[in-house]
Order: structure tokens, then sequence, then C-alpha cells
């Protein structure tokens, strides 16, 4: 039977008092809090095992090594990649996107496209758009339904031969669209295009298995999944990181310099130029070790159970609006109160324990298509309870009260 | 005309009255309400701060050496603290503005309004006020 009182036990953060009140926080599409585990793996590091790791003969650089590695699989399996080295280490999803978009202009020339959606955080905007200002490619757009759904058919439409590549959210950050990632990358490969998938909002929400997707590239941070922060994974097909030509240059990353000639490390060295946040990869494990030994079944129906809770609770309050009412939905919850403007929602809210997050959510083409300034946003993780719902909605309702 | 000192110490003996946060920020949000409208002629690009969430208007007119300030913000917490700025430094001279001392906004419990989250648009709004004295007072 799921506890929720024993998995907060696991987040020292949890108890603490903000503004005088018990924090509630809503805030983890942003960023979830971390686990004790997590916590005590990065102090140990520190404390036992530091070195630098692929390099040293000496017995601390073996043990770093090894526990970095040993991070290195235990993602490989959680993700169900099929090898070792497709999982490569970053600083986060938006530098993932990144390490791709740069290596992938030298791939496209003139005329070629991409695709994105409308619903994309600027993070799988932006790359791409300047990947497309020096390859001279061109981005084309799925436009979104009024529910935060992607327009499937428009998509079809934009697909031909052309199409290199498709960079998509698996799930929206602003409005909790769950995108049918399977049937895009399915299409997407029809007319040859490869596809990667900005998984930030996906990763401990729901199940992964690469080679079931038979998706080109994934990627996700270790701090949206109660890890550290300052750690992102790119998994990529073997055959399309061989393909992708170096991001960075530096030490690790290389087979013999020269000054005539360099040449490049196998995968996955070749993406991880440069020391890498050791105590943080090292530390992600016991992150991935939480959500896996809790399983997604529980997960998936806890955070659903919430979702739909928040969802009816928050509709009784008048004059709220709900964006992103798909039919598969993560538990965010992007809103508004007529004739009030986020911003105040936030600061009001923030003074009773509520953290939550308003704005723009780095989508503003989101909030260009529905016209609005940003919204007040809950984004729910494991750890919440139908308890802290009843004292956000309570806060809501004061705040309406005093702003109108 | 008080100073800009005197004025500060003012609202710092009104928010003393205040017993909780609630009490502060209710005062706030009927500052803003009550805060004139700009002219909407002076709703333009031109005129707009921009803070990451919270927009903020500011047009300034000089009047024999003292600036007259009016503003608006979409946020009306926002439009409450523009309110507190423009009762203290609109009507002051070019010289007062540019070397005003503004500590009231942390005395009376606000600092969070001022913090560098890029929230909102405030340490803006107060930088262009003084802009806009330092380029009328040379």
């Amino acid at each position: 039977m799921f506890d929720v009182s024993k998995i907060r036990d696991l987040f020292p953060i949890l108890k603490r008092k903000v503004n005088g009140r018990d924090l509630v926080y809503f805030d983890n599409g942003a960023s979830t809090q971390k686990l004790h585990s997590v916590i005590d793996t990065v102090s140990n590091y520190y404390k036992e095992e530091n070195s630098n790791v692929h390099r040293g003969v000496h017995f601390l650089s073996g043990l770093a090594t090894d526990k970095f590695e040993e991070s290195r699989r235990v993602i490989r399996k959680f993700i169900g990649a099929k090898y070792d080295h497709e999982i490569i280490f970053t600083k986060g999803t938006t530098d993932s996107i990144n390490l791709v978009a740069n290596g992938f202009r030298s791939l496209l020339k003139k005329g070629d496209e991409i695709i994105i959606s409308e619903l994309e955080h600027h993070s799988n905007i932006v790359p791409w758009q300047m990947c497309c200002e020096y390859s001279g490619a061109v981005l084309k757009i799925i436009p979104l339904r009024d529910n935060g759904e992607l327009e499937i058919s428009k998509f079809e439409s934009l697909l031909s031969k052309k199409t290199k590549l498709v960079a998509l959210s698996h799930i929206s950050n602003s409005l909790g669209t769950i995108n049918p990632i399977k049937e895009f990358i399915e299409k997407s490969h029809k007319v040859g295009a490869r596809v990667l998938i900005d998984g930030a909002q996906a990763a401990s929400h729901v199940p992964l298995n690469m080679q079931d997707l038979d998706v080109d590239m994934y990627c996700f941070s270790a701090h949206k999944m109660y890890g550290p922060t300052g750690v992102g994974v790119l998994y990529g097909k073997e055959d399309i990181l061989n393909e992708i030509p170096p991001y960075q240059g530096g030490g690790e990353m290389i087979k013999e310099v020269s000054f005539k000639k360099t040449t490049y490390a196998c995968l996955p060295h070749k993406f991880e130029a440069g020391t890498p946040n050791i105590a943080g990869v090292i530390a992600f494990k016991s992150a991935i070790e939480f959500i896996a030994d809790l399983g997604f079944n529980t997960i998936t129906k806890h955070e659903e159970y919430l979702l739909e809770y928040a969802t009816q609770e928050i509709s009784k309050i008048g004059g709220v609006r709900i964006y992103g009412t798909s039919e598969k939905k993560s538990g965010i919850i992007s809103f508004n109160i007529d004739g009030i403007h986020p911003y105040d929602i936030g600061v009001l809210l923030d003074k009773m324990g509520v953290a939550i997050r308003t704005g723009h959510h780095c989508t503003q083409p989101i909030m260009e298509r529905f016209n609005i300034p940003g919204t007040a946003r809950i984004s729910l993780a494991i750890y919440n309870t139908k308890e802290e719902i009843d004292v956000c909605m309570a806060s809501i309702r004061k705040v309406k009260q005093m702003l109108s | 005309m008080r100073t800009i000192k005197e004025i500060q110490e003012e609202i710092l003996e009104d928010f003393d009255m205040f017993e909780d946060w609630m009490q502060k920020y209710e005062y706030l949000i009927d500052l803003g309400k009550e805060l004139p409208s700009i002219d909407e002629k002076y709703k333009i690009e031109e005129n707009l701060i921009k803070g990451c969430q919270s927009r903020v208007w500011l047009h300034a007119e000089e009047n024999s050496g003292n600036i007259i300030f009016s503003a608006d913000s979409d946020a009306i917490m926002t439009k409450g603290i523009v309110a507190l700025l423009i009762r203290v430094l609109s009507g002051q001279s070019a010289n007062d503005i540019a070397h005003a001392d503004l500590d009231f906004i942390n005395k009376i419990g606000l600092k969070e309004q001022l913090s560098a989250t890029r929230a909102n648009g405030l340490l803006s709004m107060i930088k262009q006020m003084k802009l806009y004295a330092i380029a009328i007072d040379k």
C-alpha cells in the first residue's frame, strides 16, 4: 500500500516552513526536491571517494570511475537503452539539445527541414533556430489545438523527404499535454527523419523504453527527477551518435592529439569533454533507484489521482480558466483567474507558503497562442498530497478575495 | 514640498501600523487600485519597462527642474509599489531624484519584491526613474 507520508520522510526539505507556514511545494515542473539518499551520496562522495574519473591509476580514481560508470549502467537499464555508451552525461536537458543541435548543423544543407511544435520549451526552439540559421535549413512548426494537443494531421502534411529531424516534447511543461510520441516517431521514420524527444517533464512521471519507442535521441535532467542539479542525459542510438560530430573539444574526448590531426574518442567519451559533474552523476543513481523501486504503476496512480482531484477542486473556484485540457495529461495545471495577473497570484500564494510558478514558463509561443501574459502553474510530484491541494485551493480562494 | 527622505519616513510610519503581512499586502493592493491610470497615449512600447512577468509603463515630464512621473502596471502588486515610488519621487528635483537613497522598500519588508528573480520590472523601474533624472539634471 502506497503511503505518501513515508515518501515525504525521504525528502528533508519538505519539513521546513516558509513564511511561517508548512511548505506546499507545487513547483516540481521547474525542479523537484531532493532525496535524503541523493544528498548523502553527494556528501559521501566528497568525503570518501573524490577523485577525477577515467584518468588516474590510483585507488580513488578507480573508485570514482567505477561509481560513475555504474550510474551509466543503471540509467541505461532504467530507460531501456541497448548499450551503456548510448548514455551521454550532460549538464541537463538544455545542454543535451544544444549538443545535438550544434552537431546536427554540419549534417544539414540548405533547404532541409526541421520540425518542432508550438508547445516547445524555449530550450527546444532556440537551438534549432540557431541550427537553421547556420545551415540554411528551414524550421517548420506543428500547431497547437485549443485543448493543448498537437494537430497530428498538420504534422503529417509537414513531413516530407526534406524533413531531416523532428524535435518534440514528450510532456508540455506549460500545459501538461502528454504527446503521443510513439506515433510521431513512427510517422517521422517513414520519411527517413530522425527524432529527438525532450523528456525533461516525463522521465520521473511515465515509464520509458528507448528500444520500444525506437526514438533516435531522448533528453532529460536529473534535477526534475529528485536528483542533483547540473546533470542531464542525452540518449542517442549508437549510429546517430557516431554520425554527429563532437560538441566540445578537450580532455577525455580524444583518441590522439597532434597538430596535424586529432582523432576523437569512441562513445560515450566523444561527447564528454572535461571533468564532468562526478558527484552529481553518482548521486543521480540514487534518484533513479528511488523511482525504479517505487515503480511507475504506483507513481502514475498517485499523480493521476492528485491531478484529477486538483482539477476538480480548482474548477469549483469561479473565474478560473485552465490552459491545457488534453485527454492524456501529466500533473500540471496552468490557470488564470479572470481579471487577475498571474504574478499577483504567485506573490500572494508564496506568502501563504504555497510555491507555484508564474509567468510564461519559457514557452512564449504558447502564451501568444492563447493571448495571455502568462499563467499560474501548479506542477505535482510523487510526494504531494491531497491535503496540500486543499491548502492550495483555500489559498487561491483567499487570493481571489484579496485581489477582487 | 516635503523631501524624499521625509516622504519615505512617512511611508515607514504608515507601514508600522500593520500587524501582519496580509494587512501590508492589502494596503499595497489598495494603493495599486487607487493609482491614477497613465494616459493611454503613454502606454507605448518606448515607455515599457520589461520585467520578466509584469509589465510597467513609465512616463516622465519635466516641470522647471522637477520631474513628474506617471506609471502603470498590469500586475496589481507591482502597481502598488509603483504608486509608492511615485509618491516618493514625483515632483522632486532632478538632482534629488538622481541621488535618492530609496531604502524604504527594504524597511517596509517588501525586499522580496526586489529580488533578482527577474519576476518584476521594479528594479529596472527605479533605474529608469533615476536615468530620466540624470539626463535632465545635466
